[in-house]
């Protein structure tokens, strides 16, 4: 298992476990961890999953591909910027164990 | 007529017809409520299903959830742009004296990404919450005014109504003369054939006068300090404050009109849909923090649009059949939302489901609703205080539905309302 935290907008953090092969979205949505809604069913296909890395960890976890699907979606997202990412495109694996994701105050 | 309620022959003449002859097009059959039958046909017997013959022309349709998902995320292969046919199965034509507005609903990338983004933040989640005081204030009034214990009709007296006050509340826009909003809503979309606008000149003199009363409220905002609402938004915003003016115009209508109709037929669908489920309807009245789930459960099982439409710009694989470059490919939202091999018991009006927002009802990828956490903000404002008021909206007759195989819509709905 990889220890992942999530910091709410309001500062909340809590820290799950998820599988190794599950996503960032999953580890949210099945450790009922709030402001994480996935619509689509984590397919890359609606972008209200979006986390902004930590700075701290961007260059682990890598940036936005220009002209990547996830980046043409992120683009209409509400508060984006250099950290953003889509939850249900990172896959965890064990280089990712302290991961810390801040998830926006609203999906959109 | 519902299913439940159709006679046998006709699902059994339904059951008949010979899969190659299927033409899902028939606005009728939307009206008479039966099309229904006709997907489920589709989606099991011929999920990509070519129609050679029918008024719109040949078109593919696209029935189970996946493969929707599949073709509206990939706008590389198939485009929504004007030219090519645009996003319903009708195509976009340009007419004698029709008024061409530009909308980025029916562009392609750059320019949709460009214009899309520029209205983008206009209703972002954190605008609306700013919104949602004025929202539930106006509600109420609504709501507070209904006579108790009377037939009335839910669409005209409630539905339209509820959403024009949004609309206008989203808008600032004078109050007394909220219903021209509903009207250009209705013009913009509409063709002659409609009845709605007599020729495409009575449209566009329409139209004009449409654009020069938004100027002026476009002049007016930009002179005050910046305020919520959208045309303050749109003239103070650096994205948008020098944009054209016909293509202010047609973002500006662009919101007007996702916002109209979809809305009133969710509002009218769910009072049906609570009312043909009973028990359903005791879970609401028993618990109600389950508006929050019931809400996008209302978005799926009404559908309020029922299709967009694409154009294969080339040849391209969907379900293992070969779809040909400049192939008209609709992908039916009301099909894929009664897939049950995605959707857990999805004939079914559930308003407890796990995951409800899983539908199709917003579409996905890039051109995916971008109102759409409003239409949710708006239900859930007007069910919260219609649940305060009413034990029950009780639907006391028959429901009449909309001649099109786009907007599903519903334009009568005989109901009596039962005081708390």
């Amino acid at each position: 298992m990889v220890k992942v935290t999530f910091v709410s907008s309001n500062g909340t953090r809590r820290e799950v476990e998820v599988a190794e092969g599950e996503t960032a979205r999953e580890a949210a949505l099945f450790n009922g961890v709030p402001g994480i809604d996935g619509d689509c069913g984590g397919v890359c296909a609606c972008a209200t999953c979006h986390v902004h890395i930590d700075p701290a960890w961007i260059d682990i976890v890598g940036r936005l591909m220009e002209g990547a699907a996830e980046a043409e979606l992120l683009q209409f997202a509400e508060g984006a910027n250099q950290y953003s990412r889509l939850a249900c495109q990172i896959p965890i694996v064990t280089t990712l164990e302290g991961l810390v994701l801040h998830v926006p105050a609203q999906q959109y | 007529m519902s299913i439940e309620t159709m006679e046998m022959d006709t699902v059994e003449k339904i059951a008949a017809i010979p899969i190659e002859q299927i033409d899902v097009s028939r606005p009728s059959l939307f009206q008479k409520d039966t099309i229904g039958l006709f997907f489920d046909r589709l989606r099991k017997e011929e999920p990509v299903h070519y129609c050679r013959e029918s008024k719109v022309g040949p078109y593919w349709s696209v029935t189970r959830f996946d493969d929707i998902m599949a073709v509206d995320t990939n706008h590389k292969v198939f485009s929504s742009e004007a030219k090519l046919g645009g996003i319903a199965i009708q195509d976009m034509h340009s007419a004698e004296g029709a008024l061409e507005l530009e909308m980025f609903i029916a562009m392609d990338p750059p320019k949709h990404d460009q214009q899309r983004k520029a209205v983008t933040s206009a209703v972002a989640p954190s605008n609306l919450q700013l919104l949602e005081p004025t929202i539930r204030e106006r509600a109420c009034h609504i709501l507070d005014d209904l006579p108790v214990g009377e037939d009335i009709d839910w669409v005209d007296k409630v539905s339209i109504e509820l959403t024009t006050m949004t609309l206008a509340t989203l808008f600032d826009f004078p109050w007394e003369e909220r219903r021209k909003l509903t009207r250009w809503s209705d013009i913009t979309t509409a063709a002659p054939e409609t009845g709605i606008v007599e020729s495409y000149e009575a449209r566009r003199e329409e139209l004009i006068e449409c654009a020069m009363y938004f100027k002026g409220l476009w002049e007016q905002r930009i002179n005050q300090e910046p305020k919520n609402d959208l045309i303050s938004m749109m003239a103070h915003s650096p994205a948008t404050r020098d944009m054209p003016f016909l293509e202010f115009l047609g973002n500006l209508l662009l919101l007007i009109v996702g916002g109209n109709d979809t809305t009133r037929n969710s509002i009218s669908g769910g009072v049906l849909a609570l009312n043909q489920n009973p028990d359903e309807y005791r879970k609401l009245n028993d618990d109600p923090s389950l508006i929050t789930s019931m809400v996008p459960e209302i978005i799926r099982w009404q559908t309020p649009l029922t299709h967009m439409r694409r154009t294969a710009l080339q040849d391209w694989e969907i379900g293992g059949k070969q779809i040909r470059k400049g192939d008209k490919v609709v992908m039916w939202y009301l099909s894929g939302n009664r897939d049950d091999t995605v959707i857990d018991r999805a004939d079914q009006f559930i308003i407890d489901r796990k995951n409800p927002r899983h539908h199709l009802s917003f579409g996905y990828g890039i051109h995916r609703c971008m109102g759409n956490r409003l239409a949710e903000l708006q239900l859930r404002i007007i069910w919260e205080e219609i649940h305060k008021r009413f034990a029950k909206v009780e639907v006391t007759g028959e429901p009449e539905r909309l001649f099109s195989n786009l907007v599903r819509g519903i334009t009568k709905l005989p109901v009596r309302l039962h005081a708390r």
